[in-house]
């Protein structure tokens, strides 16, 4: 399914890439490689959000950067491979569009070890096991 | 000079009135909501007291309709993630959300709390939590046994602070328990909830129930 960029509908819910950050393969058995979750966008927007910079170097040091390196590469968006020596304000800026402004709004989320797939539907993924994963 | 004037704690409580609750509220699930009374002191607390909104990463764990999370959103926290397991009250959530105009700073997750595995320091390999403060009003554990005590091993899992409201009936097991885990709990104030009895085999139109508002924290090494 192909990416799109539509406008923007009424204010809402969607997936940022600081919550994909969180998140990790729930499935029963799947304890490696279940982390990060690969993205497969199908509806993603932009949104300018204000920019906080002691809150983007706060956030540096507990963000898992390999996650945000493969998140926005499937965004179409280019970050460096390591977090650079020094972390000048147009490196957050560049973080902080990565991280707050690319509004996930459908697609799923799927684990490389087991291929579960967690769908994303307006802006909401789905993290539920079905009765017969449980 | 910058002045920061923090909310005050009344504001804070009548902004949080045109929350929304549940349409159709789950018995099994314990859904009852969170009163704006009730929030607004838990988050004012942890606000003023504690410093652990503003400026942080803050997650609310079986959120329902969101109070807490747009309490906290309101209150200054960056970025908050509301999880919850049904899709009712995460439409209540949306909209919530989408009245308070704070849907840049909320994401919403659906998922089981038994279920969530949350990228957090109990998994090897993976580098320290994202999120600073767990913020939640968990169900009691009346329905579904126990069920209390996995919302907050889960929120322990996922940060290194975390507020919480149980019956005071159970504060002595709960500090026991979660030293075993090598957390100390402290109770932070003793509140009485008037929980509104919305079902028809409820005979009173409240019930007060002593909750303890605790906050846990990971022991420092």
């Amino acid at each position: 399914e192909r990416q799109q960029t539509l406008p923007r509908p009424l204010d809402s819910i969607h997936m940022k890439l600081l919550t994909h950050n969180l998140l990790m393969c729930n499935n029963k058995g799947c304890n490696m490689n279940n982390y990060p979750l690969h993205i497969r966008p199908v509806q993603v927007e932009r949104k300018e959000k204000q920019f906080n910079e002691a809150f983007m170097r706060h956030m540096l040091g507990k963000l898992e950067w390999s996650a945000i390196v493969s998140a926005s590469k499937a965004l179409n968006f280019v970050v460096p491979e390591e977090i650079p020596a020094e972390q000048d304000e147009p490196f957050l800026r560049t973080l902080h569009q990565v991280i707050n402004e690319l509004d996930v709004v459908s697609g799923a989320l799927v684990c490389s070890n087991c291929n579960r797939e967690y769908p994303i539907e307006n802006g909401i993924p789905n993290m539920l096991l079905s009765e017969e994963e449980v | 000079i910058i002045v920061f004037v923090r909310m005050k704690l009344k504001q804070l409580e009548s902004t949080l009135q045109d929350v929304q609750g549940f349409e159709h509220p789950s018995v099994k699930l314990e859904q009852y909501p969170t009163s704006a009374h009730m929030a607004a002191h838990m988050l004012y607390t942890i606000d003023t007291v504690y410093d652990d909104i503003e400026g942080k990463c803050v997650l609310d764990l079986g959120c329902g309709p969101c109070i807490l999370g747009i309490g906290a959103a309101i209150l200054g926290a960056d970025h908050v993630v509301g999880v919850d397991v049904d899709t009712a009250a995460l439409e209540i959530a949306r909209s919530n959300c989408d009245d308070y105009d704070v849907t840049d700073s909320i994401d919403l997750v659906q998922c089981d709390v038994s279920q969530f595995q949350c990228r957090g320091g109990d998994h090897p390999g993976v580098s320290s939590r994202l999120v600073d403060t767990v913020i939640m009003n968990p169900p009691f554990g009346t329905k579904i046994q126990g069920i209390d005590m996995v919302f907050l091993e889960k929120a322990l899992n996922i940060a290194p602070v975390v507020y919480s409201l149980h019956k005071t009936s159970t504060r002595d097991f709960i500090l026991k328990k979660v030293n075993e885990w090598g957390v100390q709990g402290e109770v932070v104030a003793e509140l009485r909830w008037a929980i509104p009895m919305m079902h028809k085999f409820h005979k009173k139109k409240t019930l007060d129930i002593e909750v303890d508002f605790l906050r846990f924290s990971r022991s420092t090494t």
